[in-house]
């Protein structure tokens, strides 16, 4: 499986990055050297990772090692913050999504994200909701749009639930609910990378277990990268898992390897629950 | 034992203390109706409704004129100051952080602050001084300089209770910041801003002083916004200073249908923010 390496460059010019690969090949998202700094302050530290297509890769570690700001780097969330900034790269199929020129818009029409709460439109419908997602793409017709937002909640298993109430209001699901209207509006204008912080973090056992499930079928139209605090978590829906510590990435590779055979003390520790 | 008894003593004085508080605070209001419903019911009949002032020695005529000049004017006022006022408080709130937010919302502040007959005499000056004659289209500018700072801080305390994962969320799926402001932000603050508009309408509706330097008052019926237009504060004025026990007794119903307006614009602000809430989560 995914196994995240630096390997030295082959035959690339001098001025770019160190081409980062996992052992399938080529990575899909592939970031090299990035640290993410709050003023004078780094959150994250040279991290280099590479992410396989059609993978789930969990980043786990205690509060505050840095990877949720490593996650928000990916899709240039992060420099939204007051005196935040980025340097490194994080190469989407070889382009560099932080080259000058480079617009923080497209960047995150292509990686989507859905934040630790649900935070659907509160003053839109459900339909709308997951329409608004759709209104960053090209202008579609009434039946069109209908259509797209179809199969993105189907897409996101809460079709069934919803289809009778597409036009009431959002507010009234569930929080499980909410969440998969979340990823229905991040999927609907087909985004490339996924990123999902915490996605379930403030629900429920069920609505965990729904989300779950949805990440595994997500995973053969997305490359997944997931913020978890659960370590169980990291262990049911991913491929590839990478500990961070104090704003390090201290190890990656195969989540079973990580979990039962850990390179480094420091993830022996963690994964085991001697800290964190 | 003696203890327990003080303590529900004092409890049972503070909070009557707070009702009697209330009651006092209502009471204003409540006089205020209860004297113009008292004066001015009785003049209230259709020709009120229907008619404009008649000629000295006729007896009867109406308030047409006026309330029909406060509508054009108020309206013309909104039409001007809603959308400046609540694009300054989009501002304010959205991108406001710097000097210049500084500065807008400094000079809002003391606009707000500034008597409103003040504004008159700055419209009269710029405008219809120019222009040489008294305009409704004058009044409506003074008003809407009222309107304007009032408007913007309520639209910006609404925005700014807007939560910031929602912006987050729109910023994610790639909407540039002014999309996400205007189609999120604004939209999820909606209630609340038609709430501030409604609310800073009614203060400018009761206005008199601004509009005797602009739209000056006029005895017939005028919708001409370059000509002089009656308005109700100003007609109400105009009679109750008048000689006439008929002028007097307009003037009290006019006076009741002015605050009646108040009150409604009021009411629906409130059940506007009760039905929908900016709050979320």
């Amino acid at each position: 499986m995914a196994e995240a390496v630096l390997i030295p460059p082959p035959m690339r010019p001098a001025a770019s990055a160190p081409a980062v690969t996992t052992a399938a090949g080529p990575a899909r998202l592939a970031v090299a050297q990035l640290t993410a700094w709050y003023g004078a302050t780094s959150g994250v530290r040279d991290v280099t990772l590479g992410f396989e297509a059609n993978t789930v890769t969990a980043l786990i570690g205690p509060s505050g090692c840095g990877k949720s700001t490593f996650l928000r780097s990916l899709n240039r969330m992060h420099e939204l913050v007051a005196g935040a900034r980025v340097t490194g790269r994080v190469l989407l199929d070889g382009h560099d999504l932080y080259a000058p020129g480079v617009n923080p818009i497209q960047v995150r029409r292509r990686i989507g994200m859905v934040f630790q709460k649900p935070t659907p439109f509160p003053t839109m419908s459900i339909a709308e909701n997951v329409a608004a997602g759709l209104r960053v793409g090209p202008r579609l017709n009434h039946a069109e749009r209908e259509a797209e937002v179809e199969r993105a909640l189907r897409r996101a298993a809460l079709w069934d639930e919803v289809k009778d109430r597409l036009h009431r209001s959002a507010l009234e699901l569930s929080g499980g609910q909410q969440q998969r209207l979340c990823v229905a509006r991040t999927i609907a204008p087909e985004p490339e990378v996924l990123l999902l912080d915490e996605p379930t973090a403030s629900l429920d056992p069920v609505g965990t277990g729904r989300i779950e499930d949805l990440i595994h079928e997500l995973k053969r139209e997305f490359t997944v990268i997931i913020v978890t605090h659960n370590l169980q978590q990291a262990a049911r829906v991913s491929d590839t898992t990478a500990f961070f510590y104090l704003g390090e990435l201290v190890e990656a590779g195969p989540t079973a390897q990580l979990f039962t055979a850990p390179a480094r003390a420091q993830t022996e520790a963690y994964v085991t629950g001697r800290f964190g | 034992m003696a203890h327990r008894t003080s303590r529900r003593v004092i409890g049972a004085l503070m909070t009557g203390a707070t009702y009697g508080a209330a009651a006092l605070a209502l009471l204003p209001l409540a006089a205020i109706l209860a004297m113009l419903i008292l004066k001015g019911a009785g003049s209230l009949n259709w020709d009120f409704f229907t008619r404009s002032s008649v000629p000295l020695g006729e007896s009867g005529g109406g308030f047409a004129h006026a309330i029909t000049g406060t509508l054009i004017i108020v309206g013309l006022a909104c039409a001007i100051g809603v959308p400046i006022g609540v694009g300054g408080g989009v501002f304010l709130a959205e991108f406001g952080g710097g000097p210049l937010g500084w500065l807008v919302r400094f000079v809002a502040d003391t606009l707000n602050g500034i008597p409103s007959i003040v504004i008159g005499i700055f419209a009269w000056t710029w405008i219809v001084r120019p222009m040489g004659k008294f305009t409704a289209l004058a009044g409506a500018i003074a008003l809407a300089t009222i309107l304007i700072p009032i408007v913007a801080r309520t639209t910006e305390e609404m925005v700014r209770l807007v939560p910031n994962s929602l912006r987050e969320a729109a910023l994610a799926l790639g909407y540039p910041r002014w999309r996400t402001s205007l189609q999120v932000v604004v939209r999820t603050a909606g209630a609340g801003i038609v709430t501030g508009c409604l609310v800073a309408m009614a203060r400018v509706a009761g206005e008199t002083a601004p509009l005797l330097f602009t739209a000056l008052g006029n005895q017939f019926f005028s919708t001409r916004l370059l000509e002089p237009m009656a308005a109700l504060p100003l007609q109400v004025y105009v009679y109750a200073v008048g000689p006439y026990d008929e002028w007097h007794r307009q003037a009290w119903a006019g006076a009741l249908v002015l605050i009646i307006l108040v009150l409604t614009l009021g009411t629906v602000a409130r059940i506007i923010t009760r039905g929908r809430r900016v709050s979320h989560g």
